[in-house]
């Protein structure tokens, strides 16, 4: 049985990805103990899976090995993964939260060694890629994974392959009678880092995600661009593993759409400008790089950087919401719509067409486990009626990584305040 | 520490160790050369068992400075966590055996190298001290808020809610800042979640500013005390001990003390006078949307009226952008963020309250970001505002009527429309004080028409508003257009004066919802400085480091290089021209030890000797050997995990190689580089974060001064007759996991092209 020691003063951070991780971390660097749990098997969410970070082009892993570093010297911070918040029951300052543990089947004794990787067999897709690339049966999520502990995958138990998982481990850290099992424990404060999730592509027909393979996602071209990925780091058409060099970004790909998302979700204007140059410092001058458009929301000091892009010669703009895309010689995605500057109608024909899928927030509406006010698009808002629950990130509105940091920031003095008052120290 | 040091080594044979390396010679080596006291082997040190080995030896036979001999100082970190004692790790798993191939022909070399890694170890743990804090702590709760817009006042609401009290400092005559002209404010919540999607939908309205609200909050709540008409005219000290002099207008001086300190001091709008080609003070009818405000708050629900003649306004045009976005001598480069959606809130106004009037907004791109922006743009489309893609090129007054000349983006056509009020959407200028390192840019000017122009910068720099008493400069350092923030993605309250937090637009542009969440993570981070400066712990990123710099008075020269290149700001001179650390303004970088030239300056747990006595003790073979040593000093964040990781690739690195961790390049000190040649190593290779405007540098600055430094270690070179080819500094990403162990390898390869160095004993 899986112990947390935790009182009414403990804080409850709900998501582990990079505003979870703010939270939980600037909290406990201020002497709170602080609960971490996080869904999947690691810590970073969707921050591990990006390559670079606009506007900087730096790369998310060193931010992240800052905040992993943090994580692993603080005494006061207790971290669950493959854990899940199914339910929170009583009153700011004094809830009882209930949070479901998946079995790993491998416990802190792992050293990160990789002989259970190598001895099984079984492949699945890997989600850290998107499906875009397998991964054994047995494996550390990826190269940076915090906690640095294997996991076995639930569909080899029972299969051979967890047998010679277990056999292959010198240090007895494979133990296959690991089952779930869901502890209550209590806290004063919730700070709810859920996150996001990419819309689903599929849902946009005319575009033909699910029918053409040269049509994909931001997210998944993320994975694309970086050289540890599925193509490592080659840009190139998934049909056929040839270089994508003519390259379209559609914008609002599933928001501001009646039709699907009703938000804007900010992130991706920027996404598909950092993008552009993944493309461009690939191919130079044979790059050819399409955006279609309806504003750029490269907003304050973002703009400096939409300034670099078009400045790329081989970076041209289109103001135009696609109306369709359908698939031509070869495989070749080609782009239908019209340009609204103008008003003249093209078919453009492309390697790769890459959607700037929009964020949702990863928690559906009607699933939260807790009383909370969302709004149309389900994403938190501040209220007083939330009790001692706040939200941090992009749970509470479609956010970039810099302002999702700062709005966790904030949320760790919400739930300090509740627990200081739990504490008796306000006043 | 009192106690005799007692020195312990531990080695793990688990993960491979044991299978390809020689346990018993590392153990020796580490006895021997190591000159430690016990040396003990374990299987798998990480277990229980090997951990309660090591924490019995602490408590029952001690062991006071440990060497652990087993995986990288990443891995197992909270296994190993003895924070009583001190401590080294040598890397032999990430750092040895996973980054060497296997067979018998690699193997003395191989061995070698985990054999230098144990006396590297040893060596550093030797010269290193349990650092505890200085005892100059106390715990401080107050915080000082400067500024008493709606930032200033949300910062000392949130803080003293938690329990920290604050004195909240505005120069001017009541609270409210520049937002407090606002008739209404741009609604903070998106549609609620029962209304359906449908174009007929009730959707969310201008709402009540809530000013005064706050404003009320704040002067019923006992924790906050409010001066108005002040200024600070001083403030010195540290996190923890701030003290500021706090000036009325009247002439009054108060001193307080304080734990952290919050600037909040907003925007300044943008003077329009700047924008002729708008008819901007041509005619009382063009006017800015800060401007608007005041004329909708006059009208209070009534038709708003020009202001030239009081006739009714039945058409209004919205310039966006006006002066932004562009590159115009006395523009903008940036977009002000928040204007967008400030002009459709204005041309609900006279939707709502204007009966049959036109409102236009012109518009390049519309920027209503998330949930609320786009939802309230669909509000502004509801409430018929009608919008076009349109550049605005110039703005005629002609008699009574204004004429808007642009081109219609749509149309791709040069049009223009009759109106008869012009409102600009101006942007945000950071209410800052002058760039510390202004000054600094005249200083170092390298030649006359530089100067000239930091010159310039200089003499229109704006009055100070923290009047830091700081060895470098009064107020917080800027980053570009005046914004004072770090520019740092996954830290946005990174700050380059500890315990000095910016909330607010003085950090980027931003409208009032950002404003006021932007203020409480400040407020956060504000509280976090005071307490850890409390319990002697250095400020982001080292958190829970007690270690601090110290200094031998006698040796130092008073040659000031430290007091200049500390990122921070952090040291001082005091009365006698001695450098004065002020230890919780001190993040623990190091830069000021590397760059000090009489080696007086060091950490109890880092220091010139840590990484000397490591380079020192690496086993130097004879030229004839032909086993030549590369030294490569690492970034602990960026270089040093991409090694790790290239090991977990099964990336291959020359058996040669010596790598040390080091907290930031500008922590590395000329006279290692200077030693480790003196003593026989043939090439060295320096890896730091990239420094340029985007630098990726935790400490800011430390990258870049290492380069700067280290670009004078040709002259080293060339006193000792050595090619300048034997050290290379290098850029390196976490990502690098192929390059940098390729880039230690080119050096091992460029070695074996000019030779072993002749320096060999």
């Amino acid at each position: 049985m899986t112990e947390v020691v935790a009182t009414n003063e403990t804080i409850l951070v709900v998501g582990g990805g990079i505003s979870g991780m703010t939270a939980a971390l600037e909290a406990a660097e201020t002497g709170k103990q602080v609960v971490l749990v996080e869904k999947r098997p690691y810590l970073g969410g969707r921050v591990s899976q990006l390559y670079k970070y606009f506007p900087k082009l730096c790369f998310p892993t060193c931010g992240l090995e800052i905040n992993q570093r943090r994580s692993k010297m603080n005494p006061n911070l207790t971290i669950l993964t493959m854990a899940e918040v199914t339910g929170i029951k009583g009153e700011k300052g004094s809830y009882t939260a209930s949070v479901k543990l998946s079995p790993r089947y491998v416990n802190e004794n792992c050293t990160a060694c990789g002989d259970c990787a190598k001895a099984v067999e079984a492949e699945f897709d890997d989600d850290y890629n998107y499906g875009l690339s397998k991964r054994k049966g047995a494996y550390l999520p990826y190269r940076m994974a915090h906690p640095a502990l294997y996991v076995l995958d639930p569909r080899i138990i029972g299969t051979d392959d967890a047998q010679k998982a277990k056999d292959a481990c010198k240090y007895e850290a494979v133990d296959l009678d690991m089952a779930e099992e869901t502890i209550d424990f209590p806290c004063g404060a919730v700070i709810w880092a859920t996150g996001w999730q990419p819309y689903d592509a599929a849902k946009i027909q005319p575009y033909g995600y699910d029918r053409f393979d040269n049509v994909v996602t931001s997210v998944e071209f993320e994975r694309m661009a970086d050289p540890g990925g599925p193509t490592d780091g080659k840009i190139v058409r998934p049909s056929d593993g040839e270089e994508a060099k003519k390259v379209a970004f559609i914008q609002c790909a599933g928001s501001r759409d009646r039709n699907h998302l009703l938000h804007c979700s900010r992130i991706c204007c920027m996404a598909s400008l950092k993008q552009c140059t993944y493309v461009s410092d690939a191919y130079g001058e044979d790059a050819d790089i399409s955006v279609y458009y309806i504003d750029i929301r490269a907003i304050d000091r973002f703009e400096d950087f939409y300034e670099k892009v078009q400045a790329i010669p081989q970076v041209k703009f289109i103001k135009s919401k696609p109306a369709s895309i359908v698939e031509g010689t070869d495989k070749r995605p080609v782009v239908h719509g019209v340009d609204t500057e103008g008003y003249n109608r093209f078919a453009d024909e492309h390697d790769l067409v890459v959607l700037a899928i929009g964020m949702e927030p990863s928690v559906d509406k009607d699933s939260f486990p807790v009383d909370i006010v969302i709004n149309r698009e389900g994403f938190i808002e501040a209220a007083p009626e939330n009790g001692g629950v706040f939200a941090a990130g992009s749970a509470s509105d479609a956010l970039d990584v810099n302002r999702s940091v700062q709005h966790a920031t904030g949320a760790a003095l919400r739930a300090i305040q509740v627990v200081n008052g739990a504490a008796g120290v306000e006043g | 520490m009192a106690d005799e040091k007692k020195f312990a080594g531990y080695i793990c044979t688990g993960c491979g160790i044991g299978e390809r390396l020689d346990a018993g010679q590392l153990e020796t080596t580490a006895k021997r050369d190591g000159k430690m006291a016990e040396v003990k082997q374990h299987e798998m040190l990480c277990s229980k068992e090997g951990v309660a080995m090591i924490r019995d030896d602490i408590d029952n036979n001690g062991a006071n400075h440990i060497m652990i001999a087993a995986c990288s100082r990443r891995a197992k970190v909270e296994a190993f966590n003895f924070t009583d004692v001190a401590m080294s790790r040598a890397n032999l798993r990430e750092g040895v055996i996973w980054l060497r191939p296997e067979g018998d022909e690699h193997q003395e070399t191989t061995q070698e190298m985990a054999d230098d890694y144990i006396r590297m170890a040893c060596a550093e743990v030797k010269f290193m001290t349990q650092p505890s804090p200085s005892g100059e702590q106390t715990l401080n709760k107050t915080l000082l808020v400067v500024g008493g817009g709606v930032t200033g006042m949300t910062s000392s609401i949130e803080a003293a809610k938690a329990g920290y009290p604050v004195h909240l400092v505005a120069e001017e005559a009541k609270l409210g800042g520049v937002w407090a002209d606002l008739y209404k404010r741009v609604p903070f919540r998106a549609a609620a979640v029962d209304v359906p999607n449908s174009k007929k939908a009730d959707l969310p309205q201008p709402e009540d500013p809530g000013i005064d609200e706050m404003v009320a909050q704040i002067e019923a709540d006992s924790r906050i005390r409010v001066h108005l008409n002040a200024k600070i005219t001083k403030t010195s000290g540290a996190p923890g001990r701030f003290s500021a002099d706090i000036s009325t207008e009247s002439g009054s001086t108060a001193t307080e003390n304080f734990g952290a300190i919050v600037q909040a001091t907003d925007y300044k709008p943008y003077d329009a006078n700047k924008l002729p080609e708008f008819a901007y003070g041509k005619t009382p009818d063009v006017v800015t949307n800060f401007e608007l405000e005041k004329l909708a708050k006059e009208a209070n629900g009534a038709p708003l009226k020009r202001p030239s003649d009081g006739k009714e306004v039945k058409s209004v045009a919205f310039v966006q952008c006006a002066g932004q976005r562009s590159e115009k001598e006395g523009h903008l480069p940036y977009c002000s963020g928040f204007c967008c959606t400030e002009s459709i809130k204005q041309a609900m106004y006279f939707k709502a309250q204007n009966p049959g009037c036109d409102a236009t907004v012109l518009f390049d791109d519309l920027r209503t970001p998330g949930a609320a922006g786009e939802d309230f743009y669909r509000s502004g489309q509801q409430a018929q505002v009608t919008f076009s893609k349109g550049k605005v090129s110039e703005v005629v007054a002609d008699g009574g009527d204004l004429k808007v000349k642009f081109k219609d983006l749509i149309l791709n056509e040069d049009t223009e429309m009759d109106c008869d009020l012009v409102v600009l959407a101006t942007g945000q200028v950071p209410h800052v004080g002058p760039d510390p390192y202004a000054q600094l840019a005249v200083d170092e000017a390298e030649d006359e028409e530089e100067k000239a122009k930091a010159q310039a910068i200089l003499e229109v720099a704006p009055p100070s508003i923290l009047n830091l008493d700081y060895r470098q400069g009064t107020d917080l350092p800027q980053l570009k257009y005046g914004f004072v923030d770090s520019h740092f993605i996954c830290f946005p309250y990174e700050t380059r004066r500890t315990g000095i937090y910016a909330a607010g637009p003085v950090r980027r542009p931003m409208d009032m919802k950002q404003a006021m969440e932007d203020a409480v993570g400040a407020t956060m981070k504000a509280i976090q400085a005071a307490e850890n400066a409390a319990r002697g712990s250095a400020a982001h990123p080292r958190v829970g480091d007690l270690s601090y710099p110290s200094f031998r008075k006698e040796g130092c020269t008073q040659c000031k290089r430290c007091t200049v290149e500390c990122p921070f700001g952090a040291i001082n001179e005091d009365e006698k021209r001695y450098p004065l650390f002020n230890e919780s303004r001190c993040r623990r970088c190091g830069t000021c030890m590397g760059a000090c030239p009489v080696r007086v300056i060091s950490f109890e747990n880092y220091s010139i000797d840590t990484v000397n006595q490591q380079i020192k003790n690496v086993e130097i073979p004879d030229e004839f050997e032909e086993k030549p040593r590369i030294l490569a000093l690492a970034c602990e964040n960026d270089a040093y995990p991409a090694l790790d990781m290239a090991a977990q690739a099964g990336e291959e690195l020359t058996p040669f190689a010596r790598v040390i961790p080091v907290r930031c390049l500008g922590s590395v000190s000329l006279s290692w580089i200077t030693d480790a040649l003196n003593s026989g190593y043939d090439g060295i290779v320096l890896m730091g974060c990239r420094r340029d405007e985007d630098y990726q540098c935790h400490f800011v600055r430390g990258s870049a001064i290492a380069a700067e430094r280290m670009s004078k270690v040709g002259d080293t070179l060339e006193s000792l007759n050595l090619e300048p080819e034997r050290v290379a500094v290098y850029e390196v990403a976490i990502t690098d996991i192929k390059r940098a162990p390729q880039l230690i390898n080119d050096m091992a390869e460029t070695v074996e092209k000019i030779g072993m160095s002749p320096f060999k004993f």
